[in-house]
């Protein structure tokens, strides 16, 4: 995946080049929102990261001139500015995600690969399989290994996120966003219960989990058997 | 700038320099109008007096002849304060009258006409060459070619007309007087309340806040706007000391876990011997200082619900369904740690509002209910203890009620734990940043309601009771 850092402060940048292509993306920097919105213009980019406060011009013009040119690369705007009024102006802005500083490179990561695979295909099918776990969306079932799982509203929503993004990892501000709509932070880690709750009715009697934590990050649903 | 440089700009003054000019004028041009009317007034009398005369004179002269109304004029000549007459013939010669050096031509223009004259009583005194009254005069056309002149003196017009002239000089000129000195003294009185306030002004710039603004007492405007400006300076005041407090706050509470970290991160280079130990120690701090961003992150949140910026942001939204989604969120916590979440919400409860705020305010109840419910083995029959969440509608207010049955807070402790970073001593051993409560009581002061805390006996009622109408209905 090729990711553009457009970012004012040179550690944070280089800090953020580094982590990507340790994990084996590639990675540019820009320091500045001139040269940021140059390089979004030319390059051939999966994904932007636009820090909001910027010299010569700021994150969100630059995400507003790319869409007006129809140029769509996702773009998760970073911002020290993290009440909810900016979050909401940044998407409007033609932001795809926002992520309050600080923040952690693997909620950042989580939220990028998640990005960058946005456009694909999945939110379309009707019946998600992760092994031989499924879920369909239509008739609201859940069946593994062709038993059927009762699952409460909101325990099928979180699978079906999950399952949206099966074999990315998940963390737990994403889900509590997009699952249940909240953007701030309960002080207690509730969403572990949740899952621990989902992972008992999808794991339990199975030996092959699917469910799995991904330590300092967040969640992960995939096939153990690949 | 010299004092009466000052005075000379202040608003008072410039006020009273407009007033004074514009009630001159009227004064001016009253007088002015009087004056001219009543020179009309005059004359015409003098005209209707002539014309009666000429009327009596030529009815004389028809019944009987020139003699006749040369005898006539000669009597009403004689009378003191009598008109002015003259009788000529056809050539000019003067038959009978009064009067005497008349402007050459009068007698030969018919009708009105102001002329000099002398009477003929007076007419040897040394002033010969030189008339010396005015008068209105009508010149006759008698049948039989004789002519007949009648006028009044003018000089009792022209004195009263004077007469007013000068009241009107006058009057306008004591109205400048007056009213200068007037606005001067207006002036300088609201200017020295003026400049007391700009000094303490000063003052309260440099540094004290705790100056307030002299009122005098009148309740005048100037009052009035001293005791609003004082008002504002409380406001002020109150909202720097909470600030000091917040910062006294983050100084203490946030450097004691500062401290814990570096400590950490010092005690793992020194002694750390292997990998994993070093994992650990990183793991530890990366832990603290996911504690602590939420701390700033709590920190943020209530100074933003306090300023009241989130005002903007508000919608009409359900209560009730607020209840439901947060329970909902927090039911699975409640039912690992063995207690009861039930919600009471059955009726819709609308309320205008930020629903984000309002959710995490009602969260961070719940999340506290849950925190500090203690497990209580002597109940009976092992009932399982209860937390129950509502939302109700009561009048023009909605409440949303979290009722545990835990260890409550002592009556005397309730006011002090709304306050940023309380947390009492038995809740020390808990998770959390203490900015629970303080964030619930600000989102509830956001939207114009409030947080009440109350004793459930046994446990505690935190309830937060919100206008329905958003903050705006209940603002003033």
């Amino acid at each position: 995946m090729r990711i553009l850092v457009i970012e004012d402060d040179h550690d944070a940048a280089d800090y953020l080049v580094k982590a990507f292509r340790e994990v084996g993306h590639v990675a540019d920097a820009a320091t500045d929102g001139e040269d940021g919105l140059a390089m979004a213009l030319d390059g051939q980019y999966d994904v932007l990261i636009v820090d909001r406060m910027l010299p010569k011009r700021d994150g969100l013009s630059v995400i507003g001139t790319l869409r007006e040119k129809g140029i769509e690369t996702p773009a998760l705007i970073l911002s020290a500015l993290g009440q909810v009024d900016d979050r909401v102006k940044g998407l409007r802005a033609g932001g795809d995600d926002y992520l309050p500083k600080p923040y952690s490179f693997s909620e950042l990561l989580a939220r990028v690969e998640v990005l960058s695979r946005r456009r694909g295909a999945r939110n379309e099918e009707t019946v998600l399989r992760v092994g031989n776990l499924e879920l369909d969306r239509l008739s609201h079932q859940v069946r593994r290994g062709g038993d059927e799982i009762s699952l409460q509203p909101r325990e099928f929503r979180l699978l079906e996120y999950l399952m949206q993004h099966a074999g990315q990892v998940v963390t737990r501000t994403m889900l509590l966003e997009n699952v249940w709509d909240y953007h701030f932070d309960p002080q207690t880690n509730v969403i572990d219960v949740h899952i621990s709750r989902l992972r008992s009715k999808i794991d339990k009697g199975f030996s092959q989990p699917l469910l799995h934590t991904v330590r300092g990050a967040g969640y992960m649903i995939r096939d153990g058997a690949r | 700038m010299t004092a009466l440089g000052k005075l000379f700009r202040t608003t008072t003054f410039k006020l009273t320099l407009v007033y004074l000019t514009v009630f001159a004028l009227f004064a001016a041009f009253l007088l002015g109008y009087f004056a001219l009317n009543t020179r009309r007034l005059i004359t015409e009398q003098i005209t209707d007096t002539v014309n009666a005369e000429i009327t009596g004179l030529s009815e004389q002269y028809r019944l009987g002849g020139i003699r006749r109304l040369v005898l006539v004029i000669d009597a009403r000549a004689r009378r003191p304060g009598s008109s002015l007459y003259l009788v000529t013939t056809f050539n000019g010669d003067a038959l009978a009258g009064n009067v005497t050096a008349l402007a050459p031509g009068i007698l030969e223009t018919q009708g009105w006409t102001e002329t000099a004259y002398r009477r003929l009583d007076e007419a040897d005194t040394t002033h010969a060459d030189h008339p010396e009254h005015q008068a209105l005069v009508r010149v006759f056309q008698l049948p039989g070619g004789f002519r007949l002149l009648v006028g009044r003196d003018l000089e009792e017009r022209e004195r009263l007309y004077h007469i007013v002239l000068a009241a009107g000089r006058w009057s306008v000129a004591i109205v400048i007087v007056l009213g200068l000195a007037g606005g001067f003294f207006v002036s300088r009185r609201v200017l020295r309340r003026v400049d007391a306030m700009t000094e303490t002004t000063k003052t309260i710039m440099e540094g004290d806040l705790a100056g307030r603004l002299p009122v005098a007492g009148t309740n005048d405007e100037i009052d009035r706007l001293a005791q609003n400006l004082n008002a504002m300076l409380e406001r002020i005041e109150a909202l720097m000391q909470g600030l000091k407090e917040v910062s006294d706050n983050i100084a203490h509470d946030l450097k004691t876990p500062l401290t814990r970290l570096r400590n950490r991160a010092e005690q793992a280079l020194r002694s750390a011997h292997n990998e994993a130990a070093y994992r650990a120690a990183l793991d530890a701090t990366i832990e603290e200082s996911d504690a602590l961003i939420r701390t700033f992150n709590a920190l943020l949140m209530i100074a933003r619900a306090e300023s009241g910026q989130a005002r903007d942001d508000m919608n009409e939204f359900d209560a009730a369904e607020i209840a439901h989604d947060v329970s909902e969120l927090y039911e699975p916590l409640a039912e690992e740690k063995g207690l009861a979440l039930k919600v009471e919400a059955d009726a819709p409860a609308p309320v205008k509002g930020n629903r984000e705020l309002v959710s995490q305010a009602l969260a961070n109840l719940v999340d506290n209910a849950i925190k500090y419910a203690e497990p209580q083995p002597d109940r009976i029959n092992g009932a399982v203890p209860e937390i129950v969440v509502s939302a109700l509608t009561s009048g023009d207010r909605i409440m949303l009620t979290v009722a545990d049955s835990g260890p409550g807070i002592p009556e005397a402790d309730r006011p002090h734990v709304v306050e940023r970073f309380v947390r009492l001593e038995r809740s020390r051993s808990q998770p959390g940043s203490g900015l629970g409560l303080s964030l619930a009581s600000a989102v509830a002061r956001l939207h114009g309601g409030e947080l009440v805390l109350e004793d459930n006996r046994p446990g505690l009622k935190s309830v937060i009771a919100l206008p329905r109408g958003g903050p705006l209905q209940s603002a003033e």
